[in-house]
Parts: C-alpha cells; sequence; structure tokens
C-alpha cells in the first residue's frame, strides 16, 4: 500500500444472503482527502463504510485504512477512525458531557476531560454541558455526534449524511466545521443525498449502485459526462453564427436558446478567444460570455440512470 | 476491565433513572423482606392450639421436619421457607428489567452502533451489559437475604429457626443458585432482546424464567417438591450447564454483524 494511501478497498464486496450489497468495490483514497460516496438508497454506501470502520466483515475482497487491515487488524482500525453514523444516536438521559466521556473511555483517550473540553467548546455545546442530550435539538445533537467522532482524533473520519434533516443554519455550521477538518489535513468519506454538499465539500466523488459507477472530481467528472458549455450572449442569435464556430473541431455541439449561443467544447479558456473573434467577424454582437455549470445532480442521474437502462437493456 | 467498568456505569447511570427499573430493585425486596417478617411478628402472639389445626394441611415431609418444634414455631419455619425460595426470584427478575431496557434502548436511541464502532471488544460490551444487571441483582438479593436472616433472629420463636435460615442449602441456594439463574436471566435477555423493540415486551418475555422458580415455590407449598440438598445440588448443577448454552448462544448473537444488521 503506498504509503500515502489512506485507504483502498481491491475487489471489496459484501452480501447479506442473496442480496449484493457492495460488488467488486476498488478505491484508492489519499491522506487529507473530502472523498464522497454518492448512490442512491440502498446502494451500499453505508454498508461500504461499515466494512471500513471495521464493523462489518467483507464476503470477499480485501481493505486496508490508515494501513490496517480490514478484517485482520479491526482492533486498530477501530481506534484510528471516527464514525458519525446516521442516526447520532446519543443516550438521552445523560448529559452531554457524560455521553462524550464515556465514549472517550472507549476510544481510550487518554486526557478525557481536556478533549471533551476541546470538542464540547468548538461545537458550540460548553455552555450546555450539564444538560440532558435528550433536551437537545437535532442539530446541537448532530454536533455533538460529530464531536464524538472526534474525541480520539481520529486519522479517518466517516460522516454518513452529516446535515441530513438540519435546518439550513445548522447544516451551515455543520458544513463549516467539516471545511475546517478539512484544513487541519483530516482524510474525511462523506456518504450523503445532499448533491449541492457533496459538490462543495469533496475532492472526489464515487457514484455507485453497489458497484462503481464513476469516480473522479466533481469538475473531471462534469466534463467527461457533459463536456464544458459555453454560453454567448448576443444582441441576436442567429443561425449563421452556429454555423461558422462549428468549423472548428474543438466544437462538440452549438444550440440557439433565444439570444443565446451556447457552445460545448473541452478547454473554453483556450478556445473561447478563437470563437469570439470567429463570431464577431461574422457580424455577431456579443453582449457577455459565460460558462454553463451542471450540476453533480446532472452527473449523478446520468449515471445512475445510464446503469439503470444498461440493466434493462 | 476499564471498558467494562465503565459500561457499568454507564448503564447504572441511565437505567436508574427509568422508573420501572427502579422500581423493581427498590420494592421488590422490600415486599420480599415486609411481608414474611410482618407474618413472623404477627404469629407471635398466636397460641398453639390455634396453629394445631393448620398444620394438618401442611405437607407430611414437612412437617416431619419440625421434631421437638412447637406448632407455632413448625408454621413460622414453614412460612420462612416458602418466602427463601421466593428469595431466588430476585436474582432473576431484577437483572432482566435492567438488561431489558438496557439492550432495548440502545436500539430505541441508535446508540448501539457508535458503540461497536469504538475498539471495545464484543465480551466486553457484553460483559459490561451483564454485570450491569447482575450485579445490583445479587447485591440486592443478597443484602435482603441478611436483613430477613436478622429479622428471622429477632422474630423467630425457637432460635432453631434462625439457624435453619443459615443452613448450607439456603446458603447454597442464594449464593449459588441465585447467582447462576441471574447469568440466565441476563442471557435470556439478550436473547429477546435481539428479536423485539420494545423493553417492556422484552422484560415481560424475559421474565418467562422465573415460571420454573414459581412451579417450585407452588410444588413446595403442596409437598409436591421436596427442598432439600439432593434437590439444590441438582439444580445447580443443571443451571451450570444451562448457563453455559445460553451464554455460547447470548454471545453468538451479540456479534457486531448481527446487532447491526438483524436487531431491527
Amino acid at each position: 500500500m503506498n504509503n500515502d494511501i489512506i485507504i483502498e478497498t481491491k475487489e471489496l464486496s459484501k452480501s447479506f444472503g442473496e442480496n449484493l450489497a457492495v460488488d467488486r468495490l476498488s478505491l484508492e483514497i489519499p491522506a487529507g482527502e473530502v472523498f464522497g460516496l454518492l448512490g442512491p438508497n440502498g446502494a451500499g454506501k453505508t454498508t461500504t463504510i461499515r466494512m471500513l470502520s471495521a464493523l462489518i466483515a467483507p464476503t470477499s475482497g480485501e481493505a486496508w485504512v490508515a494501513g490496517y487491515q480490514v478484517g485482520e487488524e479491526d482492533y486498530q482500525i477501530r481506534k484510528s477512525v471516527g464514525i458519525l453514523t446516521e442516526t447520532p444516536g446519543m443516550y438521552n438521559q445523560l448529559s452531554a458531557e457524560r455521553n462524550l466521556s464515556f465514549f472517550a473511555k472507549l476510544y481510550e483517550v487518554e486526557d478525557i476531560p481536556g478533549q471533551v473540553e476541546r470538542y464540547l467548546r468548538m461545537l458550540g455545546l460548553w455552555e450546555r454541558r450539564h444538560e440532558a442530550v435528550g433536551t437537545f435539538s437535532k442539530g446541537m445533537r448532530q454536533k455533538l455526534a460529530i464531536a464524538r467522532a472526534l474525541l480520539h482524533e481520529p486519522k479517518v473520519l466517516y460522516l454518513d449524511e452529516p446535515t441530513s434533516g438540519l435546518d439550513p443554519e445548522a447544516s451551515k455550521i455543520v458544513r463549516e466545521f467539516i471545511i475546517d477538518l478539512r484544513q487541519q489535513g483530516r482524510t474525511i468519506i462523506i456518504c450523503t443525498h445532499n448533491l449541492a454538499e457533496a459538490d462543495r465539500l469533496c475532492d472526489r466523488i464515487a457514484v455507485f449502485r453497489s458497484s462503481l459507477l464513476a469516480l473522479d472530481s466533481p469538475t473531471n467528472l462534469r466534463q467527461q459526462l457533459f463536456g464544458r458549455r459555453v454560453v454567448f450572449h448576443l444582441v441576436e442569435a442567429q443561425e449563421k453564427f452556429a454555423q461558422a464556430i462549428s468549423q472548428y473541431d474543438f466544437v462538440k455541439q452549438t444550440e440557439l436558446i433565444d439570444n443565446k449561443l451556447v457552445v460545448t467544447l473541452n478547454e473554453p479558456d483556450q478556445q473561447n478567444p478563437f470563437l469570439v473573434k470567429t463570431l464577431v467577424e461574422h457580424g455577431a454582437e456579443i453582449r457577455f460570455v459565460g460558462e454553463v455549470r451542471r450540476s453533480l445532480e446532472d452527473v449523478y442521474l446520468t449515471l445512475v440512470n445510464t446503469q439503470k437502462e444498461n440493466n434493462h437493456g | 476491565m476499564d471498558k467494562v467498568r465503565e459500561i457499568i456505569r454507564k448503564e447504572w447511570s441511565e437505567v436508574f433513572k427509568n422508573r420501572i427499573v427502579l422500581f423493581s430493585v427498590i420494592f421488590m425486596p422490600l415486599l420480599f423482606i415486609v411481608i414474611p417478617l410482618g407474618i413472623l411478628y404477627s404469629m407471635r402472639g398466636s397460641v398453639d392450639a390455634e396453629i394445631t389445626g393448620m398444620m394438618s394441611d401442611m405437607p407430611e415431609q414437612f412437617t416431619a421436619m419440625c421434631e421437638g418444634l412447637s406448632a407455632t414455631a413448625c408454621s413460622q419455619y414453614f412460612l420462612i421457607l416458602q418466602f427463601l425460595v421466593l428469595f431466588l426470584l430476585m436474582p432473576v427478575i431484577i437483572p432482566v428489567t435492567i438488561a431489558s431496557y438496557s439492550i432495548v434502548g440502545e436500539k430505541a436511541t441508535n446508540t448501539l452502533e457508535p458503540v461497536l464502532a469504538t475498539p471495545i471488544t464484543t465480551l466486553e460490551l457484553l460483559l459490561g451489559k451483564a454485570l450491569a444487571g447482575v450485579i445490583p441483582a445479587l447485591g440486592v438479593t443478597w443484602l435482603s437475604y441478611f436483613v430477613f436472616v436478622g429479622g428471622t433472629r429477632i422474630l423467630a420463636l425457637d432460635p432453631a429457626l434462625a439457624k435453619a435460615v443459615l443452613a448450607p442449602i439456603w446458603l447454597i441456594s442464594i449464593f449459588g443458585i441465585g447467582s447462576l439463574l441471574s447469568v440466565a436471566g441476563v442471557c435470556i435477555s439478550i436473547m429477546i432482546s435481539s428479536r423485539v423493540n420494545d423493553p417492556r415486551v422484552a422484560e415481560q418475555l424475559s421474565t418467562l424464567v422465573a415460571i420454573p422458580l414459581i412451579a417450585l415455590f407452588m410444588g413446595q407449598s403442596f409437598g409436591l417438591v421436596q427442598f432439600d440438598l439432593t434437590l439444590v445440588l441438582w439444580t445447580t448443577f443443571g443451571l451450570l450447564v444451562l448457563d453455559a448454552i445460553l451464554l455460547y448462544f447470548a454471545i453468538q448473537l451479540f456479534q457486531r454483524e448481527t446487532i447491526l444488521t438483524r436487531w431491527k
């Protein structure tokens, strides 16, 4: 295993009886990366995280986390990873402080009071540390669960739906905290249905539905699937402008929509000057030039629907 | 052992905030002490002539044990023995109640997964949960037993009765059978808790383990069972085997993967 790679899976599979939850997943995640696992419900995201947390054993294949092999060195893996589970279960009758100190003990944290105070303060819960968790809002509970996952300073942090069910304000706080953690150089694996969030936070994403459908940065995936689309806002759009620029091999597609000419190409930074020049030579009056950004949702839906069609076809 | 101790501490600080658990830990022992001692006290004023009639209703094997005792003392002895059998219910009911709430409670609050994600072994977790139920149950049972023995010393009409409650048969029963019953109760609770989502249902089903004890109590009352040393030793041996089998199945059921994927 490469020293910079903190998580590696080779043909990792998991079946529950007849049901194949994860099918031959092969991944390499470098240390310090924020990695998104995207996929529909039942795609195997949580199962993958559970295998990589040494909570459940793979049916076949191999995986290493922080240098330890899943299934062989599970104790060390559990010490090296922190996990925010999909439902942030907390002991409602106990105080926030007691909840954290309990988990700190199980994680064999040396300075329990220090670490508990550190994360309660960091997440703005210190003033309410003596209150029973049952009285906390969902956002506060989520923050407490994140604190719990970080108490033992894990090398890898798994966040399963970190902002699910939170109001926009609480979601923002959690997102900003994840950005802080990224800046500290932690490796973070996020499972989410919130594609805008994945787009904003993740260096790379894996879209999968039992098996891996795509793996790259959100920008690269957009480009691979759709190319980059540049929009020329014109005073008056005419068919001849589209024909004029279609002469270039690098122009993949042109489309006239109202007074806009939308052009699909690969390298707009280098190719736009030729297009602008050509359009002006053909009499086009350009108001301004912009880029149409495809959403990650488009990428995701295209990948998932293509797989569905392939399966049915 | 640090983690086991921490699990026990956490369980206690949580389950003892539950009124039903608190009720079973405090109320049942009180009931089992106050009622027999109250009856013993009330019998002190009885005269043998009144009791002699009642003696004919007692099982024959029992009256044979009353040699040298007055009719009233014999009745007191009979009463003491009946209640001593009931003392074996405590180490079953109390851990069953605690374990039901502690395990099903974890399912209800979704706290098992974060606990299992820590570097705790399944054995440490299971041991912590089991001891959190067994320790208070045995503590309360033994304390109640000693209070009962003390009360008997004061209220029994014949000093021989005070000695009888400290006979080896009862010491083995309370300390040996009681402990084994506790372990059996907790194992059954764990197994039932894996299949249900309501702590009350788990508790009710788990308390079915007490049925043989109630049968023993009834059998002894009606003279069908002679609670003697042979029976106690056979019961101890049988429970040892039963506990080993139950422990095996409880540990098998309490595996991380089983809990996460099948405990719904």
